[in-house]
């Protein structure tokens, strides 16, 4: 068996008294969509924050690609190859959106270090900016305010931004959060067509669209793995129905 | 946008309509160059003297709206860089050296140590506490001068003559030391258009808008604040050597955090960000000042009143009012 492209090994994180991540194990392979489900406040957000670097861990290891990157930040684990999006949509929102997808793409293109040369003209920035729009659909929208777009183009231009730092591993929370249901479906697409050439780990409330995506699925419930498995194997998990989707039934 | 410049595009050749966009601080220069002549028709030198005062503070505005406009650094200590340049001017004309080039390398140096070891504090902190962390370092140095006795304490320090240039005493006549500092004004001004438009200056504006999406691209935000501070300081302590130059007095009163307040409120008058719009800030705020304080005693409060109509009128700032303005005019046919 190779090894996992990222293997989680024993992460808590608490805030004071509240234990929101419990010595969490878990193994992305490398091409997997990886879903990680459960209710609100399981602590599903908090471990992307961990994974990402955003957070520091309590306890635990994270390794990438055979490396331990659980000391390094969060640009060091961009440069490494693993980007995230954001739950809530997190833009900047005076550029316009192909400057948004740019300043990424320049991230890994070279110093930023450069003082003189107006970065405006740079083509190939520019060019991998665009490509990358096209791709999530919005090539319509290349010179507008990134400020001014819908919720529902915000989210895509999330991922844009997360693609053009050229990841091996994608990080996303709640890309279909808000999202009515013909852009849900649209991001399902555009998620399915990512998927061939990416991994991915995904935080989704819409279970349709997990069940539909993902190849395994993790359940977690109070920060601790409460299984992982296919989705047909999740589905048919009796304690993942009594905790969680039995619950949502029920609701 | 101007509506105008982009229905007479396909009129105009492609430069002029660039020309056109660049036509506020085209304008402001052409007019800052002609000025000296009309004050020489009435042998004004003191007209002379304050526009150069005045261009002087524009550089120091200048440069705090490239860490204020486009890092959202908000400095309460700038002016702590016009004392730098300021007594590198003063102490070492006090031991005779009075070469302006020398002065000035000296003052980038001093300010680049000051700039390097302040931000890597105050970075640290965000939003009011580096607000107040650039206050304590700006009133450290305040006090610093004012205990260095042996260069005037309080009292400051006057200085023999205007610095030599290359050996020569051209900038002693005020003419020509006006054009010095207007030559310096305009290549800040383009350096920091340049900077601000660069690689650089797109990460230190992302930085400003949205720190966590930067980091989540893959960059840290402190060495980009931290290389603008850099740039920022030696740029205002060269505004402080020619501050120097032009009272041929520097005291510690140059450093107050009162004086960075000052800086602060010219460059939001003027427009924050817009760069051009700190240079016409820092001009009307000193021709103000100087009409106002030659009326009557209670200026301040007369300045006040219309900083505050300023603020709540324009949004943007004056160079904001400009550009609407100028935009409808040329909308007219």
């Amino acid at each position: 068996m190779t090894a996992p492209m990222l293997s989680i090994k024993g992460l808590s994180k608490s805030f004071g008294a509240l234990q929101v991540g419990d010595n969490i194990d878990i193994d992305v392979t490398e091409g997997e969509l990886h879903a990680l489900i459960g209710p609100n406040g399981a602590g599903k957000t908090t471990l992307i924050n961990q994974l990402s670097g955003m957070l520091k861990s309590d306890a635990g290891t994270v390794v990438f690609r055979g490396e331990d990157i659980t000391s390094l930040n969060m640009p060091g684990r961009v440069k490494k190859g693993l980007a995230r999006s954001f739950q809530i949509t997190s833009i900047l929102p005076q550029f316009t959106v192909r400057e948004n997808v740019a300043v990424a793409a320049q991230a890994g293109a070279g110093s930023s270090f450069r003082f003189f040369a107006p970065v405006a003209g740079e083509r190939h920035l520019n060019e991998i900016a665009d490509d990358l729009l096209t791709r999530v659909g919005l090539g319509n929208r290349i010179s507008a305010r990134a400020g001014s777009l819908s919720h529902g183009e915000k989210r895509l231009l999330e991922i844009a931004i997360a693609l053009a730092t050229k990841p091996r591993l994608l990080l996303l929370d709640e890309p279909l959060a808000g999202l009515g249901q013909q852009e849900s479906e649209a991001s399902i697409a555009l998620l399915q067509r990512l998927k061939a050439d990416l991994t991915i780990v995904l935080v989704e409330h819409d279970m349709d669209a997990v069940f539909a995506l993902a190849d395994r699925v993790s359940v977690l419930v109070n920060g601790r793995v409460l299984a992982t498995g296919t989705p047909q194997e999740i589905r048919s998990n009796p304690g993942v129905r009594t905790a969680y989707i039995g619950d949502e039934e029920a609701a | 946008m101007t509506g105008g410049i982009r229905t007479r595009a396909g009129i105009l050749p492609a430069v002029a309509a660039n020309w056109l966009r660049g036509a506020p601080s085209v304008w402001l220069f052409t007019v800052l160059a002609l000025l000296p002549l009309a004050a020489m028709q009435g042998a004004e030198s003191y007209i002379l003297s304050l526009l150069t005062r005045a261009l002087i503070f524009a550089i120091a505005a200048l440069s705090l709206d490239l860490i204020l406009g486009h890092g959202a650094l908000v400095s309460l200590g700038h002016a702590a860089f016009l004392g730098i340049g300021s007594y590198a001017v003063a102490i070492l004309a006090a031991h005779g050296i009075d070469e302006i080039l020398l002065q000035t390398s000296v003052a980038i140096v001093a300010a680049l140590l000051f700039a390097a070891l302040t931000s890597a504090v105050s970075l640290r902190a965000s939003g009011v506490y580096y607000i107040m962390s650039t206050l304590a370092f700006g009133q450290m140095l305040y006090f610093f001068a004012v205990s260095m006795s042996a260069y005037g304490g309080d009292d400051g320090i006057s200085l023999e003559g205007r610095s030599r240039l290359l050996g020569y005493h051209v900038l002693g006549s005020d003419m020509t030391f006006y054009y010095v500092v207007l030559a310096v004004l305009m290549g800040c001004y383009g350096a920091t258009v340049r900077v601000v438009g660069s690689r650089f200056g797109r990460v230190l504006n992302g930085i400003r808008e949205n720190p966590w999406r930067m980091r989540a691209i893959g960059f840290e935000p402190f060495p980009y604040q931290m290389t603008a501070c850099a740039i920022a300081g030696v740029m205002c302590a060269i505004a402080g050597v020619l501050l120097a130059n032009q009272t041929g007095f520097v005291s510690p009163a140059y450093m107050t955090w009162q004086r960075s307040g000052d800086l602060l409120v010219i460059v939001i008058v003027g427009g924050i960000g817009s760069l051009w719009g700190a240079i016409v800030g820092a001009i009307a705020y000193l021709l103000l000042q100087d009409a106002l304080s030659s009326m009557t005693e209670d200026w301040k409060l007369i300045l006040g009143v219309i900083l505050i109509v300023v603020a709540l009128a324009s949004h943007g700032g004056l160079a904001a009012a400009v550009t609407r303005v100028s935009g409808r005019a040329r909308k007219e046919p």
